[in-house]
């Protein structure tokens, strides 16, 4: 065989494997879209004002997501003020202060293993630990809570990335001058690692945006005709809603549920928007 | 000639962990001269230049035996009494590879004043200026302050970490090799402010290249497997080693 016949025979595999790889591309992206596209049809033309201030009722028409995007709104800022700080302080403190030996490395693994486990089992955990033990109720608390213990393996790992991407010679650079280890921290650690830091707080916030079974597990209601006054009210949020309205048998439920799905991923996609842009900026401005 | 000492190092063990890295070393460095310190890759001599500042100390498991006193004042800096923090406000360093902070040029050379607590502007721009211009980068960044250090060239970091370290106004630098990374345009520059610099500051630099410690150094001690050979002025070091060890080494017969 002639070499050119053979270089020819050889780049047929490269054909072949380029077509392959765009078919599993186009694929995957066919779905997405399908399903977007499907959510966005039957949801969008059911948005409204009225939609968005009016509590679930027996009438789908007359049925809205008031208490849902309350109850996702109160969760969230629960979940956002205790994991946030725990979770950066606990990462900082196993990278930058823990000594590293045995101890401190069975929970650096642990913490990673904690991230891998299914949510409904931190549901069951929370169900005893504050409904049961603690007495907190079926409440927006226990939610806050529970969805904060599920994410804060997330903060802390993407904390830990963050501040080990920093070189050890501007960790010198800055001991060096006299700096002491939390002038060092303060000026230099947690500003240089901000971008992933925020990054990483943002993705587990979108996560815990549209968890539902553990909250299911702990109580959360399906139909709210009230507004939460405080943190120990009883609550829900729009994945509930919507998982509760899509299990009805009648249609004009479920366009409802494609409504409120509009909303949860509107709102998913912003964070995740927020969180892309930071980087980006981050990026931009911190080189070594 | 009159000199004086500015800090002695007396019977010198380091090691880290378990690994002896520099075995009974004694060596006087002169005050507002420039010490080199040579030898092949791991003999010791950025370990000892580390020693000087207790950067070592960063680390766990490493441990210091002997003394390095510090004059005036006589006292020995290795004593676990004596503050690793209050020892690096009054040695500063410039390490290997720039590395300035991803921060303004302004800001970088602020940094060491506000670690210590000054935050008077105008004490700080001048302090800013004036270190700059004895790092012989003011007229390049007189412009550009507050721009981002990383814009610089690799050789203006360096000398920014040199004005750096400056705005401390330490009594000893410690050079660890600071034009490995640069083009011989930038080392020129450097080796040229290292002559500027000793008339204020005591200078210990560890180099790889022989020939920079015989141009900048005016003491060069000559360090093997982290032993010191010999210690002499550098004109002796270079034209008459005693040691036959030494002869090898400065002539290129291993490296």
């Amino acid at each position: 065989m002639s070499l050119a016949a053979l270089v020819r025979r050889n780049k047929q595999y490269d054909f072949w494997f380029s077509v392959i790889s765009i078919m599993c591309v186009l694929f995957s992206l066919l779905a997405l879209t399908t399903l977007l596209l499907d959510l966005a049809l039957e949801g969008i033309p059911r948005l409204s004002l009225n939609f968005l201030i009016s509590f679930p009722s027996r009438f789908a028409d007359k049925a809205g997501i008031l208490s849902a995007w309350v109850g996702t709104f109160w969760v969230m800022f629960i979940t956002a003020f205790i994991s946030i700080p725990l979770g950066i302080l606990s990462g900082l403190y196993l990278e930058e202060y823990a000594p590293k030996n045995k101890l401190t490395q069975f929970i650096e693994i642990n913490i990673s293993n904690l991230s891998a486990v299914p949510s409904i089992i931190f549901g069951l955990m929370a169900l005893g630990i504050f409904v049961h033990s603690l007495h907190l109720g079926q409440s927006l608390l226990t939610a806050g809570l529970t969805l904060s213990l599920l994410i804060l393996p997330i903060i802390i790992v993407a904390t830990r990335e963050a501040v080990r991407a920093i070189p050890t010679s501007i960790r010198e650079a800055s001991y060096a001058l006299g700096a002491t280890q939390w002038q060092t921290v303060k000026h230099h650690i947690l500003p240089y690692s901000f971008g992933g830091i925020a990054t990483g707080v943002i993705i587990a916030l979108s996560r815990a945006i549209g968890e539902t079974a553990p909250l299911i597990t702990v109580g959360a209601l399906t139909f709210i005709a009230f507004l939460p006054h405080s943190f120990m009210d009883p609550f829900t949020v729009l994945p509930i809603q919507l998982f509760n309205w899509i299990s009805r048998p009648q249609a004009e439920f479920h366009v409802n549920a494609a409504g409120a799905g509009v909303i949860l991923l509107t709102l998913t996609l912003l964070m995740n928007a927020v969180a892309i842009i930071i980087r980006y900026r981050v990026r931009k401005k911190i080189t070594w | 000639m009159v000199t004086t000492f500015k800090a002695q190092v007396q019977n010198l063990h380091f090691y880290y962990g378990t690994v002896e890295a520099l075995k009974n070393i004694s060596i006087s460095i002169q005050e507002k001269k420039v010490t080199a310190m040579i030898g092949p890759s791991g003999c010791g001599k950025t370990t000892l230049l580390r020693c000087f500042n207790r950067m070592h100390d960063l680390y766990p498991g490493n441990r210091y035996e002997g003394e390095i006193t510090l004059y005036p004042e006589g006292k020995n800096i290795l004593d676990p009494k004596v503050d690793p923090i209050e020892l690096r406000m009054r040695i500063g360093m410039v390490f290997q590879k720039p590395n300035p902070f991803p921060k303004s040029i302004y800001e970088n050379v602020a940094y060491g004043l506000r670690v210590r607590g000054i935050t008077q502007k105008s004490i700080i721009g001048e302090k800013v200026e004036e270190s700059l211009r004895y790092a012989a980068l003011w007229d390049e960044v007189k412009d550009r302050l507050y721009h981002l250090a990383s814009n610089l060239s690799g050789g203006q970091q360096q000398r920014l970490c040199i004005a750096r370290t400056l705005a401390i106004d330490p009594e000893i630098i410690l050079f660890d090799e600071p034009t490995s990374a640069l083009d011989p345009t930038a080392t020129q520059k450097i080796e040229e402010l290292m002559e500027t610099l000793k008339e204020k500051y005591t200078i210990i630099t560890v180099t790889h290249n022989m020939q920079q410690a015989a141009r900048v150094s005016d003491y060069t001690a000559f360090f093997y497997l982290g032993e010191l050979i010999e210690f002499d002025k550098t004109e002796n070091i270079f034209t008459n080693p005693k040691v036959k060890k030494t002869e090898e080494y400065i002539t290129g017969r291993f490296g």
